[in-house]
């Protein structure tokens, strides 16, 4: 029997394969829910390395992964808080926030990183895992899924509770008016201003998660541009979902699969360059863009700040 | 026509967000424990006194390309966000081909040559987003990032690959010789390249301002629905401006690698766009403005990198000016939003039949 | 025999809600001037007033949309502030607008649950309230159906539906009837009788003199913002419906309505000579929904001919298929199928000829045919095609640029305004000054940017740019739409005035008094199809009056004869839908 069928190595690619599934799951999560109510966050790059960067420091200072992730959502809240105010509150253009988060964001947990940590490199311990009793048994799932950090789990719920939220309550189907159509949103007597604000806090704090997860369970560190543009794959990926949680997992399940094929093709010595593996979802999303792109139906008012008496 | 009240509410708004942006890192300077004004003034010091000049020249050729590149698009209202793929890829084509062309054609020729290619790989990676927003009205900003990604991928695998230099074991492209590379302006320790930059932008800002081409880029900047009622085919001229800008900021790299580097590692970004960005909404898409604060720039490049050395500061420090320029910059819009027809910073702001005459 | 109107009206202990001196302004318009009306519980109170009277400002006021200047709203004896649509919903007041307020791509449930209340969304509790309110309202409606499929009736419906789903006090419908065929008017009439029957206060806004009559309890008539006439319920009562109906009749249109020519028109056009040449054909085009940049409806076969000399209305409402045939027609939008020709003038044909061989057969002997359908915007406007749109701000103009720049924007690059690619200064402005001067264009200096002209002035800069220099067919879009009533007169002169020197004119618009006024012949587009063609005022009097006996027929021979050609256009736009 070959040693890439052994169960240790399936093992190892089923954790390979959520490592990465789970950080961009989470961004394009927020990612969403923000196009959903009609505002485009460009700064999901920068919201994804300080929620990384602070999640690692609170990490580490604590030995706490859970207060890490707290830490990382927090961070991605205070930074989205800016688009909120400028792009929401204020109707400046979404686009140029939304780079200037992504800057901001880059530039400082680097500055941040390299000031504190730069010699010393730490890294963290390994991820405690939550251990599902009895499942955790079964062979490759069973330690592949269910003997995760408990993180995954939240992850995993947090999707379906953005499901039920934004199709079974009243709250849900106003964000997704403010995207469609803010006048009638407005008429109904709701408030466009503040569901958008909340939708981009909450796509803050999703990005935020991400960032940590990335950085404490993924990578086990942090490192300055650790994200090599998963937080445009988000924005990517939150696009061609329109709206549809099940895509959002489906599509970063998908890419997850990709870069963990990739990890194995290399253990095969087939030699597969690493810069491959790094262009594969890249070239995979402009492949689906050429064949979608005509049919890519975005929020009607995506990207449009809201006045009152426009029509 | 523009009164002395405009002229001194322009040069306010485009001092103030640098002002506020310096001072609020300054602030975090101070937090950081370093002594913000000693900063700044090393700043100067390095990137203007001693040779700091001739090194913040040298710099602003790539930038003032770069600038004009994002320029172009930006006046179209085309947000060409492909910019550090295309600077790196075309940097990988001419870093790797540049030994060999030189060697085998005289100087001149081979200077034009690895422009050409520089250009032609810009625009091979601005085809496709080209293609799909003129056809299908695809998003241009997710197209042209997707593509950056794998033009820097494509770049690594380059230097790694077929353009590796034998030599040495650190993945690198061989290293240029001093020969063939451009001459410095006499008497100086600039390269020309940054005078052939500068050519292009003043070319650029008589196209841009003053031909019927330009009139069209801004009137499809203005409204796309305007410019189709207008007679302007919108779908050939998304095209011809999305290729021009990507081509431009492939010449930067050109430039900068036959003028400054002349090899290329793996992995190496210097992020020019990125950071160029802020100024050339600061500089209202008008080339001829960008020229000051490209250099505005380029000493707090220059002068920045070594001061943030000195202090154990990352250079990434730049990264948060500029998004703060960025930031500030839009809330200054705010400020003055009911008298600018709300877009004193994007609107290609042409009051009269050209500009004042 | 118009009575002065009181300053105020009686203050009444019992009024549900009161706009008492309520004044609004815009820039250089005072829509609501010392606006006051009483409201109150069982009572419909029927709004009248012209087009521009307003009746849309005051309803932004009562919606939270629109704060009054000065003046206020007293709901049950106490002042509010309705300072946004929560306001208003908050102090029960729901407002149905004119221009639908439902989300196409949502359906009538979710649509009507917007609006409600709870954490959870309640799909079971929502079907029974709306199956009450479609008994209250007669109406049979799916509430999974997606609302923008549905029939504009059935959408009017559940706005409606959605305004009364908390159950207000006060209901405010904003010419509620204007979209609606017959038999639904009667429907939605009996559905406000009932809501009568609930003590709930209606509010109901048109311009329609004999929907107000039938089923109001007290009306008020503005005019230019102004209260000009009050009829109590005992009035009403009392007084014969003849006499009412002429005091009202006098009250909306002042002393223009003892004229014999309806508002703001001129005197009848003379009829069209029989031998004007066809100047455009247009044969079979249906435009396509794929890939076209150009949103709304598609058309499908459409065919027309507009004589030279010809003012050719298309009538419909909003969202029928304009814009594709406006732009088709303008060159912007190119047709999946069908013909479009054009009688190209003999001196224009020269010099264009070269590059294409005309149509074999086609041709006469002066005046050559041509085909146009693949030509672009520039080659067509060569040949003496033009398209005055109707979003004059972000179409027809680029705001940031000079007036004068504005003038030659359809032909960027061309002699004599630019050579080898440089603007020609001097010529620009000569024609800037020249179009200026010749349609009396307001504005500072040709240097100012056209988006600081008034809507006015830039409709006025629209049509020096298209009628200059020798059309011959141009398409007008909605043309007064939004203007004041100085700027409508003055477009629609340029308009009769071009069709007078032979121009041939397609008007599309929503506006029917429009088009009865102007247009020679009136088809009607729905859904994207011509569905029929009413003869105007000016075409064989056999024709027009055809259908005859209404009301207001009698009043006055001019009206009467435009009254029933719209009746007419009505039918036909609502019959399909």
């Amino acid at each position: 029997m070959s040693p890439l069928l052994s169960e240790a190595f399936l093992t190892a690619f089923v954790v390979a394969v959520i490592a990465s599934m789970v950080p961009l799951m989470l961004a394009a999560l927020g990612e969403t829910v923000g196009e959903q109510s009609g505002v485009l966050n460009l700064g999901i790059e920068g919201l994804l390395l300080v929620g990384g960067y602070f999640g690692f420091v609170v990490a580490l200072a604590t030995g706490s992964f859970w207060l890490g992730f707290l830490a990382g959502t927090v961070a991605g809240v205070a930074l989205s808080a800016i688009l909120a105010v400028l792009s929401v509150l204020f109707g400046l253009g979404q686009i140029v926030v939304g780079i200037g988060i992504t800057l901001l964001g880059t530039g400082l947990s680097s500055v941040l990183y390299e000031t504190s940590y730069a010699t010393t490199k730490p890294r963290l311990g390994s991820a405690g895992a939550f251990t599902v009793p009895f499942l955790s048994d079964i062979p490759v799932i069973g330690p592949g899924l269910f003997a995760q950090h408990g993180m995954f789990g939240v992850s995993l719920l947090l999707s379906v509770l953005t499901s039920i939220w934004l199709y079974r309550t009243t709250g849900g189907l106003r964000l997704r008016a403010a995207g469609q159509r803010p006048a009638s949103l407005d008429l109904a007597g709701g408030s466009v201003a503040l569901t958008r604000s909340l939708a981009v806090l909450f796509g803050g704090a999703m990005s935020g998660a991400g960032g940590a997860y990335l950085a404490l369970v993924s990578a086990g560190t942090f490192t300055p541009g650790m994200t090599h543009g998963l937080g445009f794959l988000a924005i990517v990926v939150a696009m061609l979902a329109r709206g549809r949680i099940v895509w959002v997992v489906l599509a970063s399940l998908g890419y997850g699969v990709l870069v963990a094929l990739g990890t194995v093709l290399q253990f095969t010595g087939l030699n597969v360059s690493n810069d491959v593996i790094t262009m594969a979802p890249f070239v995979v999303v402009m492949i689906v863009l050429c064949a979608f792109g005509r049919r890519s139906a975005l929020p009607a008012a995506l990207a449009t700040p809201y006045v009152r008496g426009d029509r | 026509m523009r009164g002395p009240r405009d002229a001194i509410e322009v040069l306010v708004r485009t001092v103030a967000p640098i002002v506020l942006a310096l001072a609020t890192a300054g602030l975090v300077m101070w937090a950081m424990g370093v002594d913000p004004l000693r900063f700044y003034g090393d700043v100067i010091a390095l990137g203007i006194g001693g040779n700091g000049w001739q090194r913040t020249l040298t710099a602003m050729a790539p930038l003032l390309l770069v600038a004009l590149g994002l320029i172009i698009a930006f006046r179209a209202r085309l947000w060409n966000l492909g910019y550090g793929g295309t600077y790196v890829l075309a940097a990988a084509v001419v870093a790797g081909t540049a030994p060999g062309i030189m060697g085998a054609l005289p100087f001149g020729l081979g200077v034009a040559v690895l422009c050409l290619l520089a250009a032609a790989v810009g625009v091979a990676l601005g085809l496709l987003p080209a293609l799909l927003k003129a056809r299908f009205g695809t998003n241009e900003i997710i197209t042209s990032l997707m593509m950056s990604f794998i033009a820097i991928s494509l770049a690594n695998m380059l230097v790694k690959g077929p353009f590796q230099d034998p030599g040495v074991t650190v993945p690198q492209t061989r290293v240029l010789d001093l020969a063939y590379m451009l001459p410095y302006i006499p008497g100086t320790r600039v390269h020309v390249g940054v005078l052939i930059a500068l050519a292009i932008v003043l070319l650029f800002h008589f196209i841009l301002t003053r031909s019927s081409f330009g009139l069209k880029v801004d009137v499809l900047g203005a409204s796309a629905k305007a410019a189709a009622h207008a007679g302007i085919n919108v779908r050939s001229l998304i095209v011809a401006v999305l290729l021009l800008s990507s081509g431009t900021i492939a010449l930067a790299a050109a430039v900068d690698m036959l003028g400054l580097w002349g090899h290329m590692r793996t992995n190496w970004n210097p992020g020019y766009g990125d950071k160029i960005l802020p100024f050339v909404f600061l500089a209202r898409q008008n080339p001829l403005g960008s020229i000051p604060l490209v250099a505005v720039y380029a000493v707090l490049a220059t002068g920045g990198t070594i001061a943030a050395q000195q202090v154990g500061l990352s250079v990434d420090f730049l990264l948060i000016v500029v998004a703060l320029i960025l930031l500030f910059m839009t809330v200054i819009e705010l400020l003055g939003r009911r008298r600018d027809l709300g877009a004193s910073y994007l609107g290609a702001a042409r009051s009269g039949t050209g500009r004042a005459s | 025999m118009v009575t002065e109107p009181d300053p105020t009206p009686s203050a009444d202990p019992d009024a549900l809600v009161r706009l008492v001196g309520v004044s609004k302004s815009f820039p250089g318009v005072r829509a609501n001037d010392e606006v006051s009306i009483d409201l109150f519980r069982g009572r419909v109170h029927c709004l009248l007033g012209e087009n521009g009277a307003g009746k849309s400002t005051l309803i932004s006021v009562l919606a939270g949309l629109q704060r009054p200047d000065s003046g206020a709203v007293l709901v049950a004896g106490t002042p509010v502030v309705l300072g946004s649509p929560r306001d208003s919903l908050g102090h029960g007041i729901g407002v149905v607008s004119q221009h639908s307020a439902l989300i196409p791509s949502m359906t009538v449930l979710e649509n009507l649950m917007l609006g409600g209340g709870g954490f959870w969304l309640d799909p079971a509790r929502a079907r029974r309230r709306f199956a009450e309110l479609a008994e209250l309202l007669g109406a049979e409606i799916d509430p999974d159906a997606v609302a923008g499929g549905l029939a504009l009736g059935q959408q009017q419906q559940v706005e409606i539906a959605k305004a009364l789903w908390a159950g207000p006090a006060l209901l405010v419908l904003d010419e509620p009837t204007s979209m609606l065929p017959p038999h639904a008017v009667d429907a939605l009439l009996a559905c406000v009788r009932r809501l009568r029957g609930e003590r709930i206060a209606v509010l109901f806004v048109t311009h329609k003199l004999a929907e107000a009559l039938e089923i109001g309890d007290e009306v008020t008539v503005l005019r230019g913002g102004r209260v000009v006439d009050r009829i109590s319920p005992r009035e009403l009562r009392a007084s014969d419906v003849a006499i009412v109906r002429r005091r009202i009749l006098a009250s909306m249109f002042g002393e223009r309505a003892v004229a014999d020519a309806p508002p703001g028109s001129a005197p009848a056009r003379a009829p069209l000579s029989a031998d004007a040449p066809v100047v455009l054909r247009v044969h079979d085009l249906t435009t396509g929904r794929a890939g076209a940049v150009t949103p709304g409806t598609p058309v499908s076969g459409i065919c027309l001919d507009i004589r030279a000399g010809e003012i050719l209305g298309v009538a419909g409402i909003d969202g029928h298929g304009q814009r594709h045939l406006a732009e088709a027609i303008a060159g912007q939008l190119v047709p999946e199928s069908g013909r479009i020709e054009l009688r190209v003038a003999a001196e224009r044909a020269l010099p264009t000829e070269a590059a294409e061989a005309p149509e074999p057969g086609a041709a006469d002997s002066g005046s050559p045919t041509r085909d146009i359908t693949r030509l672009p915007v520039k080659a067509r406007q060569r040949l003496g095609v033009r398209y005055v749109t109707d979003d004059r701000l972000h179409e027809g103009i680029v705001g940031s640029l000079s007036v004068a720049l504005n003038l030659v924007l359809k032909r960027i690059g061309e002699r004599p305004f630019w050579r080898f690619g440089r603007l020609q200064r001097q010529a620009v402005q000569r024609e800037a000054e020249a179009r200026i001067a010749e349609y009396d264009i307001r504005t500072p200096s040709a240097q100012t940017p056209a988006g600081r002209l008034s809507g006015g002035n830039i409709q006025r800069l629209l049509l020096a740019r298209e009628l200059a220099h020798h059309p011959s067919v141009v398409v007008f879009h909605k043309p007064t739409v939004g203007l004041d009533l100085g700027a409508v007169a003055h477009v629609r002169d340029a308009i009769r005035e071009f069709a007078g020197t032979g121009g041939a004119v397609l008007l599309i618009s929503s506006d029917l008094d429009e088009l009865v006024d102007l247009a020679d012949r009136i088809a009607v587009l729905s859904h994207g199809r011509l569905v029929g063609e009413v003869p105007g005022k000016t075409s064989d009097p056999l024709g027009a009056t055809g259908v005859n006996g209404d009301i207001g027929a009698a009043d006055r021979n001019g009206r009467g004869d435009a009254r029933s050609i719209a009746e007419r256009v009505g039918a036909l736009m609502v019959g399909a839908a």
